[in-house]
């Protein structure tokens, strides 16, 4: 018995010291092993008196228990500390940048036509194309602007030989869009127009986008609602006030202009608004008769309205851009502003 | 159009203050530009009245006066002006007087006389942007009166800008008649007297071309006082409304065309050959203009023209030889109307844009010619004396008749979402001058002949909205469309690409669709590019055939700046010119040059190379639905023969991809190699619905196979070959590794292939394998000279 004892005191010793799991597992089978310590005191066991066996059993199968059990406990201590040791030695500077390719963006011009169409194509308008050299016909004619009309002073139209030109406003989708289909219509139209002038405000090449809605009962109120609507959901404003000024374009009649609420100082009067509180932002109106008449559509049957908005106006307002020219710089500093 | 507000309210009594009338203008259509005052500020200036001049004593150029200021006791100034004369009447500065830009005025002793006070020029009150002298006042002004007062300087100037179809707001009396109409006042009409003739002298007028010129007035008025002067209120409202004074003959008809807005003419009656004619310029007739510019004419040109030379292009701008001058004693007076269609685009044709040629293309009341030549002798004889003459008027084509509309109530309320009070639109058409008659439900409506832009029914109803106040009217959102329009999911969205695009790490760019046309011509010499015929500038001067020099030149732009690593993209029209037909087509492009990855820790650096595009334009690609071809056999003139190909879909050629030509490089000074490609997105974006396949769950196997090649065997040509066994059970096969070198023979190459088989309903076998790939080797063996490696 004394013998026993003394072995567990010295395998519980042992393995307490052990350093590893490798030791661990030679004291396993120093101990427990086929010809283990305490595997032998149990073949030792026959030698003993039938009367002893039994408690003797016992006791060696207690001292076996006890020591597996250390090992396991002792087992668990050491692979949890390698396992620390280990992941130690895995760690990586967390702080230190990803490894990427950058990621580009869209042009400001096209980041606010996508916005355009996304918000006006939840009121059912959709995407529409047309040319950009265009014919005098589709670009002035159809639009109620014949030849010498004043209003083609302010277009300032770059030509072509041979009478074609490059279209000075998307309107002329609109023609295109009717004359392809019966009614009703429910289209935008966005993209490049141009005109010969360029200076600190004004860009030989800019971007419209037009709108078109012809059905039975378009009324003008139909054309402030829509243009309200969208106003304030694309400045993210709902209270956003908006004025409409009478105007004057050809194709339409009624014609107005829409003035916003100058986002920059809330109406009060600054240099961006020159003042007066509001901005000018775009021109609308009901689609004029003569125009109905140019693409075969019953204009008592029908009404419509029409709008056109220059794009870069509303990315400047948009985004508090100061400069028209920085469009087409391509500069990807500047670019970058609008990833 | 400038409006003073003073001679406003001698019109119509508007009852607002500048700021509502501006605010209630723009808001029916006449955008008010900018509200100023009519003089600066100033005080302590009254009329003084030069009763005294005597030289300085000790300086050559100033003058001692005493002067009248009507406080009893003359003043004394010393004053250097060239024209102050004893007897005169001129602004007088007082000491303690504030001109304008805060200047005092002070005690001041000048060169030893004292002087107490400043007599002064018209610009020192702000009134002329220069003077060459003291500003003479009308002598019935009494000394002392304040000068503010007397000019009616307290006074603001509305400026309007009027849009195209406005001509009638072109006059005082147009914008007084809108003025009424808007505010519910009266309008206070002053009649117009005739003036008798007193001689009998006439110019006889002939219409030859009858159809642009439906009246033409005209009278003589014989001895006018060459050295008369316009009164000061003439030309102050004058200089209100913008306009210079040029002497009573040109003052009193520039002041009727303000008033009345009839454009008139006064001529030399010495400098006139017999009768005045008015037809078209016959082809290369010259004419020498009031500016000094000679024109050459043509049968498109309207003239006025005597017996023997044209005198004037009628309605636009006189003759130099014909006009008045100093010394004019007799002229002949010109009214006439000129229809819109005769006018229109001549003036832009010869470079002109006059306050005539303004009104008359856009159209004058053919009612005025008369009136204005009646109100213009009246002021000139008051102004100038004279004799008039008859009033001479010929005819031609009838004016143009406004015929009645109807305009009914119920399309009022079907086009503006509302109905308007029918009396406000009997009161409101009235009052802008329309001949209206109420009728059941409706209204016939004759329009004023000087509104050229009412012809039809819709045009009232702006009218009736617009004066009514589109901020009266509704607003609602219109009922959504009941039916959904068609959505193609075959066609790829253009966004998408573009987002795919930006996150491959491209920034977008939008270029000039003209481009430069030595550009042009570097990128495509065999292309005739479409050219404008009025370019902005010689740089902009040609439409692109391709995205390309609009992407490197921003690339260059870049590159200057700085920035190492540029990637951009654009989408667009290209245009080019096939078969005589102009073919617009939408294109994606992009440039890219520097480091593939921006500067990083973790990844060795490297430039990017054509793989590294040609993987871009494979994820773009991805997209599209069908086979993609790379053919390196045909050449692009700005591509480096050796690194690039031509990119076809389904064989439909759509774009190119490559490095630029090194030779372009250094014509465009670029450093470093550069990578672009070109794709058709009308080709491109033709994608497919996508359509379900069962997955195997069976496993799949995978063979390597290291393969020996002649190097300039394509790669493509290697997996055709494979692609070309059609086995049923091939998944996919890539190339994963390409190597020269060592163990391998020189002219030659090795590729390895991954395949990976695989049944949809079995396990393959190995031994199945085995065949196949036997059969792959034997194939490779046989179409491309392959061999194993060893």
């Amino acid at each position: 018995m004394e013998e026993l004892q003394n072995l567990i005191g010295e395998a519980l010793e042992a393995i307490d010291r052990a350093a590893d799991t490798q030791a661990l597992d030679a004291l396993r089978v120093r101990y427990l092993g086929k010809k283990g310590l305490l595997t032998e005191q149990l073949k030792g066991l026959g030698k003993l008196p039938a009367e002893q066996r039994p408690a003797a059993g016992q006791a060696i199968n207690r001292a076996k228990q006890q020591v597996n059990d250390a090992l396991a406990t002792r087992l668990e201590a050491l692979a949890s500390a390698e396992r620390r040791q280990r992941l130690a030695g895995e760690s990586v500077d967390v702080t230190l940048p990803g490894r990427r390719q950058a990621v580009g963006g869209l042009h400001p011009v096209t980041r606010t036509i996508e916005r355009i169409t996304d918000l006006l194509g939840r009121l059912g308008f959709q995407v529409a194309e047309g040319p950009e050299v265009e014919d005098d016909y589709h670009n002035f004619e159809a639009l109620n602007i014949p030849a010498h009309h004043p209003a083609r002073a302010m277009h300032d139209t770059f030509y072509f030989d041979g009478g074609l030109l490059l279209r000075t406003h998307t309107s002329p989708v609109q023609i295109r869009v009717m004359e392809s289909g019966e009614p009703p219509f429910r289209v935008i139209a966005p993209g490049r127009v141009y005109r010969c002038d360029s200076d600190l405000t004004h860009s030989p090449m800019f971007h419209q986008v037009e709108g078109l809605l012809v059905d039975e009962d378009v009324t003008f109120a139909h054309l402030r609602g829509v243009l309200d609507a969208f106003l304030q959901a694309f400045f993210e404003q709902t209270d956003l006030k908006t004025r409409f000024r009478p105007s004057y374009f050809p194709f339409t009649e009624p014609s107005a202009e829409v003035d916003i609420q100058c986002v920059h100082c809330g109406g009060d009067g600054c240099r961006v608004c020159s003042h007066t509180g509001w901005l000018e932002v775009m021109g609308c109106g009901m689609v004029h008769p003569n125009v109905f008449a140019h693409v075969g559509i019953d204009s008592e049957r029908y009404t419509g309205l029409a709008f056109g908005l220059g794009v870069e106006r509303m990315a400047m307002l948009r985004y508090g851009v100061n400069d028209l020219r920085l469009f087409f710089e391509n500069d990807i500093r500047f670019l970058r502003q609008f990833a | 159009m400038k409006i003073s507000n003073q001679w406003l309210l001698e019109w119509v009594d508007h009852g607002l203050t500048p700021g509502e009338l501006g605010h209630r203008l723009t808001m029916a259509g006449l955008e008010l530009d900018s509200i100023q005052p009519a003089a600066p500020d100033f005080s302590g200036v009254v009329v003084g009245l030069v009763r005294q001049v005597a030289p300085h004593p000790d300086a050559n150029k100033l003058q001692v006066c005493q002067v009248d200021d009507g406080s009893g006791a003359p003043v004394q100034v010393v004053c250097g002006a060239p024209n102050v004369a004893e007897g005169m009447h001129v602004p007088f500065a007082r000491v303690g007087a504030v001109l304008p830009g805060d200047f005092r005025i002070r005690n001041a002793r000048l060169r030893g006389v004292e002087s107490f006070g400043m007599l002064c020029s018209a610009k020192e009150l702000g009134l002329a942007e220069s003077s060459g002298g003291l500003m003479p006042l009308p002598a019935d002004l009494p000394p002392g009166t304040d000068v503010r007062e007397a000019l009616g300087l307290d006074d603001l100037v509305l400026e309007v800008d009027l849009t195209p179809n406005r001509a009638d707001c072109l006059s005082m009396a147009g914008v007084a008649r809108e003025v009424a109409a808007l505010t519910d006042r009266p309008l206070r009409v002053s009649g117009i007297a005739p003036v008798s003739a007193v001689v009998d002298d006439r110019v006889p007028v002939s219409i030859e071309a009858a159809a642009d010129c439906p009246v033409y007035a005209g009278r003589v008025v014989r001895g006018v006082d060459p050295g008369a002067e316009t009164p000061l209120w003439m030309r102050e409202r004058l200089r209100r409304a913008g306009i210079r004074s040029l002497g009573p003959l040109v003052d009193v008809t520039n002041y009727v065309m303000l008033e009345l807005g009839q454009p008139m003419h006064a001529f030399d009656l010495a400098r006139l050959d017999g009768g005045i004619v008015v037809r078209r310029a016959r082809d290369n007739e010259n004419l020498v203009l009031l500016d000094g510019q000679e024109i050459t004419l043509t049968g498109a040109d309207l003239v006025i023209a005597d017996d023997n030379k044209v005198l004037a292009l009628a309605g636009i701008m006189g003759g130099e030889a014909s006009g008045v001058g100093q010394d004019t004693r007799d002229v002949f007076l010109e009214s006439a109307h000129f229809t819109p269609m005769a006018i229109a685009g001549r003036a832009r044709e010869h470079g002109l844009h006059t306050d005539s040629s303004h009104r008359f293309e856009r159209g004058v009341d053919p009612a005025l010619p008369t009136q204005a030549l009646q109100r213009v002798t009246e002021l000139l004889c008051g102004i100038a004396g004279g004799e008039p003459g008859p009033v001479v008027e010929a005819t031609g084509a009838a004016p143009r008749e406004a015929a009645p509309i109807m305009l009914r109530a119920a399309r009022i309320a079907r086009v503006l979402g509302t109905g308007i009070d029918e009396t406000e639109v009997t009161r409101l058409l009235s009052a802008l001058g329309c001949h209206v008659e109420p009728m059941a439900g409706a209204w016939r409506v004759t329009p004023p002949g000087f509104r050229f832009d009412l012809a039809i029914e819709a045009d009232l109803i702006e009218e009736v909205a617009r004066v009514h106040g589109y901020d009266r009217l509704p607003a609602t959102v219109p009922p959504l469309s009941p039916k959904l329009g068609r959505m193609d999911e075959a066609r790829v969205p253009m966004a998408r690409l573009r987002h795919l695009m930006a996150d491959l790490g491209y920034q977008e760019a939008v270029t000039y669709s003209f481009v430069d046309p030595e550009w042009e011509r570097l990128f495509a010499p065999d292309h005739r590019p479409l050219a404008l015929a009025n370019p902005i500038s010689s740089e902009l001067a040609v439409m692109r055939s391709s995205l390309w020099p609009g992407l490197v030149r921003a690339l260059r732009h870049n590159l200057n700046r700085q920035q190492e690593r540029v990637r951009l993209f654009e989408t667009g029209l290209r245009f080019v010119s096939q078969d005589n037909e102009l073919k617009q087509e939408s294109m994606i492009s992009s440039v890219a040059c520097g480091p593939l990855l921006p500067l990083q820790w973790g990844e060795r650096a490297r430039d990017l190379d054509f793989f590294d595009l040609k993987g871009d334009l494979e994820n773009l690609l991805g997209f599209a639905d069908g086979e993609v071809h790379f053919q390196a056999s045909v050449h692009h003139p700005a591509l480096h023969p050796g690194q690039s190909a031509a990119v076809s879909l389904n064989g439909v050629p759509c774009g190119w991809i490559g490095a630029l030509h090194p030779e372009l490089l250094d014509r465009l000074d670029l450093d470093r190699a550069v990578f672009v490609m070109e794709l058709s997105l009308e080709v491109i974006t033709r994608g497919s619905v996508p359509k379900f396949s069962e997955q195997s769950r069976f496993p799949a196997i995978r063979r390597d196979l290291a393969i020996v090649v002649d190097a300039d065997c394509p790669a493509e040509r290697v997996l055709s070959c494979v692609r070309d066994l059609g086995i049923p059970s091939l998944r996919e096969l890539v190339v994963f590794d390409v190597y020269t070198g060592q163990g391998v023979p020189v002219g030659r190459k090795s590729l390895a292939l991954g395949l990976i088989l695989q049944e949809l309903s079995r396990t393959l076998r190995d031994e199945e394998v085995d065949e196949v790939i036997e059969g792959i080797i034997r194939r490779l063996e046989q179409d491309v000279g392959a061999t194993l490696r060893a």
